[in-house]
């Protein structure tokens, strides 16, 4: 063991540094979690809508062989950040430490919750476990957004714009989960997920607007909001809500979900454009600053790219077997 | 309130040994899942597909609170051992990463078809989830491995400190990850999930066998009771394996221990002075009250084997030379290191014992009709996974104060900006939180265990079936 000054040397493959190449894969790991387990916290709250005994069962079985696979996504975002920005990592988890817990308990709610809930038939358990499955799954995306916001703006606390920002976020999933359910349900229940999604997109796009206007008095963020990249996703938001509006009218749940899996990538991709190339703004630390060093990012990105394309088969080989309506009972 | 670090190791200490439960059920239950899906599949029998059925829901339940518990342990590094991962991340934050893609990412996918989709995919698919299940949760272990047997024995680094604050950077990947400890770790901990499985399923089967017997329902030939027998000898099978195989191993591991970590075998032999000719104490006391909480005591009496720890340490020799606790920086808490080991050792005999017993009884046709052995097999049902409690216990405890031997102390890698009151706060929410987890889990189990394969499927049987689908498939 010998005492070395460290010498940050950047690798470039491609043209592209692999702090850029880090920089976006943690963005991306991030979006891919808000989308997939998006439509299963949407699919809480629509939950929390729906009297009929049937339709909650529906409810749970339609998320039931995926919510498990969706989630990993976030332990993938955590290991990426963790593994190629550990100084963002400690800083973000640490400083936001009561607010990463709250997500965590909304996660053990909501994935225990269904599991509990079809233990037993009896109503004062389901009436229980349903609670507990609706405040996990708005928790979670409620408290993402907040932290999303926060790291954006390098405070910590709650403010009212990293609350607006946790709202749209619920609001976004509502329109994920509803096309979800228009896809893996039957009856009255799909009949008006339409509705459910039309005005969930609504709001999201209010909120968005609210979220934008709060974000403009601050005068640094103003700047960085005016130039052509955030201008661009702002627009394309804009476009995509407009894309769902029409889909879930027209009756095409796939042109529906995949408009609200564009508005997920570009709500995430506007944190990442407003941020880079800071990665980190409390402590300022830019990704080429962050990023660990040579041989030990070289092999990350070996392993990820050996990897990712495997996992993208494994998902699509899942979906692939449970296409269509997924009916109450269906297991083992 | 408690001091951040303080409250911040007995928080991680409670959400690892609550979370280790989990993994231990699903990597145990795994081969038995693999192998119960194949006979199902290729011969139709209904036995079969009940054991199918009745494991994979525990399995179901048990992964299912291992992914949230789990998700805990990870962020944890984060917000309350910010400055470890800050220090260590180069070489401890890949082995996570890579741990999510390649194995959870592969058990999380599969599960889904697996616990959902008989009905949906062909036999071969199936087959391959089982499999992919089983793999995944195996490779999990790989990469949790990898990464704390770094932590144990770490190599393949350099130590830059700048202004106080102390980096640790990869040098050489392979001497890194392909760390001696690995495999040691690896075998204990796999072979120690399979025969906790194994002692789970025997007492749950000698449960009911013994309960059929003493309501007088016995009839070979019903279902039911073939079920429990077939779980009953499948179960027996592997603890007749598993359980010599992990005493011997573990004789071994210890001697690798005392090579490559002689602080934490003085620890468990609660050694102060370097000596040779060193006792196994089977049973010690501190000599004063005094000294019971205080690891550097001096003096301690009990009954030993003369030379049995030396022998232990060096493989035979009763006259090797033990390092003491007294030529090290620091010490763990030797109480907590040297009673948990006793323990495992104890629990790892009896498990040899109960073996030797079971397999006596079934050769000679008594399996089914030995009160007294159903009765230890009922007792024993979760000793297992408190014997793996147990030996990470060991493993974690006895490697302090250290967080990466001899490189980084724990008290120095905790978050420098945490406060008392934010991690009392989550302590106390784990602690309240996990318990209530905790009965959960055991209420769900025993609840499935206690109704067995057939009420679930008569209850289903009286369930009207669901409501064709309309309209399907329109918007496709």
């Amino acid at each position: 063991m010998t005492e070395v000054a460290p010498l940050p040397l950047e690798t470039v493959w491609f043209g592209i540094p692999l702090s850029d190449f880090w920089f976006v894969v943690v963005f991306a790991f991030l979006a891919i979690f808000l989308f997939l387990d998006g439509w299963d916290f949407g699919v809480g709250v629509i939950f929390a809508l729906r009297e009929d005994h049937h339709e909650r069962e529906q409810c749970l079985a339609a998320i039931g062989p995926f919510w498990d696979g969706n989630e990993v996504w976030l332990v993938v975002f955590g290991g990426a950040l963790f593994a190629a920005f550990p100084p963002v990592y400690a800083t973000l988890f640490s400083r936001h430490y009561l607010l990463l817990f709250g997500v965590l308990g909304a996660l053990i709610l909501r994935g225990l919750a269904p599991e509990m809930y079809e233990q037993r038939e009896d109503e004062g358990w389901q009436t229980w476990w349903g609670r507990a499955f609706v405040v996990g799954s708005v928790g979670a995306p409620f408290l993402l957004g907040v932290f999303a916001a926060n790291w954006l703006l390098g405070i910590e606390g709650i403010a009212l714009v990293s609350v607006v920002a946790g709202l749209a976020l619920v609001a976004l999933n509502v329109a994920s989960g509803a096309a979800f359910l228009r896809l893996k349900t039957t009856g009255p229940l799909r009949e008006e997920m339409p509705d459910y999604g039309i005005r969930a997109t609504v709001a999201y796009l209010a909120l968005v607007v609210v979220v934008l206007g709060l974000l403009a008095l601050r005068p640094a963020i103003r700047d960085a909001l005016l130039a052509p990249a955030p201008l661009a996703l702002v627009v394309g938001s804009v476009l995509l809500g407009v894309g769902y509006l029409l889909a879930a009218r027209g009756g095409h749940p796939y042109v529906a979900l995949g408009t609200s899996g564009g508005m997920t990538g570009a709500f995430i991709a506007l944190v990442a454009v407003l941020l880079y190339p800071t990665i980190e703004p409390m402590t300022g630390l830019t990704a080429e600053e962050a990023i660990i060093g040579a041989p030990a990012v070289e092999l990350l990105t070996i392993g990820a790219a050996l990897l990712i394309p495997l996992v993208l088969t494994y998902f699509a080989v899942l979906y692939s077997a449970f296409s269509g309506p997924i009916e109450v009972g269906e297991s083992y | 309130m408690v001091d951040p670090a303080t409250a911040s190791r007995l928080q991680f200490a409670v959400t690892t040994i609550v979370h280790i439960i989990f993994p231990v059920m699903s990597m145990g239950l795994a081969p038995f899942l693999v192998y119960f899906t194949w006979k199902d599949i290729r011969t139709g029998a209904p036995l079969y597909e009940r054991l199918r059925r009745f494991w994979t829901k525990i399995f179901a339940v048990s992964f299912a609170v291992g992914t949230v518990t789990g998700l805990v342990l990870e962020f944890e590094f984060g917000t309350n051992f910010a400055a470890f991962s800050t220090a260590a991340g180069e070489l401890f934050g890949g082995p996570l990463a890579v741990e999510g893609m390649m194995a959870f990412m592969l058990e999380a996918t599969f599960l889904g078809i697996f616990v959902f989709g008989r009905e949906r995919v062909g036999d071969k698919l199936y087959f391959v989830s089982s499999l992919m299940v089983g793999l995944g949760t195996w490779l999990s272990a790989v990469w949790i491995l990898v990464a704390n047997s770094w932590m144990q024995t770490p190599r393949g680094f350099e130590v830059a400190r700048e202004s106080g604050q102390l980096t640790i950077l990869l040098t050489d990947p392979i001497a890194a990850y392909a760390n001696p400890r690995f495999p040691w770790m690896f075998v204990h901990m796999q072979n120690a999930a399979v025969l906790s499985v194994a002692l789970f399923m025997a007492g749950v089967a000698a449960y009911h066998v013994y309960r059929r017997h003493h309501l007088g329902v016995v009839d070979g030939g019903n279902l039911d009771d073939r079920f429990w027998r077939a779980t009953l000898k499948i179960a027996l099978v592997a603890l007749i394996i598993s359980a010599p195989l992990q005493v011997l191993h573990g004789d071994a591991y210890a001697r690798h221990v005392f090579e490559t970590q002689p602080q934490k075998f003085a620890a468990m032999e609660a050694v102060w002075e370097t000596d040779s000719y060193v006792p196994e104490y089977i049973f010690a006391f501190p000599t004063s009250i005094d000294d019971l909480l205080n690891p550097r005591a001096k003096e301690i009496f009990g009954i030993g084997i003369p030379g049995g720890a030396s022998w232990l340490a060096s493989g035979g020799n009763p006259q090797a030379e033990i390092t003491g606790l007294n030529e090290f920086e620091g010490s763990p808490p030797v109480a907590i290191v040297f009673w948990s080991f006793r323990a495992m050792v104890a629990l790892g005999f009896w498990f040899m014992l109960l073996a030797f017993w079971a397999g006596y009884r079934w050769w000679s046709g008594e399996l089914y009709e030995d009160r007294l052995l159903h009765k230890a097999l009922m007792a024993s049902s979760v000793l297992g996974i408190v014997g793996v409690e147990l030996g990470w216990i060991v493993t974690e405890v006895g490697r302090q104060p250290w967080v990466i031997q001899g490189v980084m102390k724990t008290t120095e890698g905790v978050s420098p900006g945490l406060t008392g009151a934010e991690a009392t706060l989550t302590l106390a929410g784990f602690v309240g939180g996990y318990l209530v987890l905790l009965s959960l889990y055991t209420y769900i189990i025993g609840r499935l265990v206690r109704r067995g394969p057939a009420e679930r499927e008569e209850a289903e049987r009286d369930q009207a079936p669901s409501p064709a689908p309309t309209g399907a498939g329109d918007d496709d």
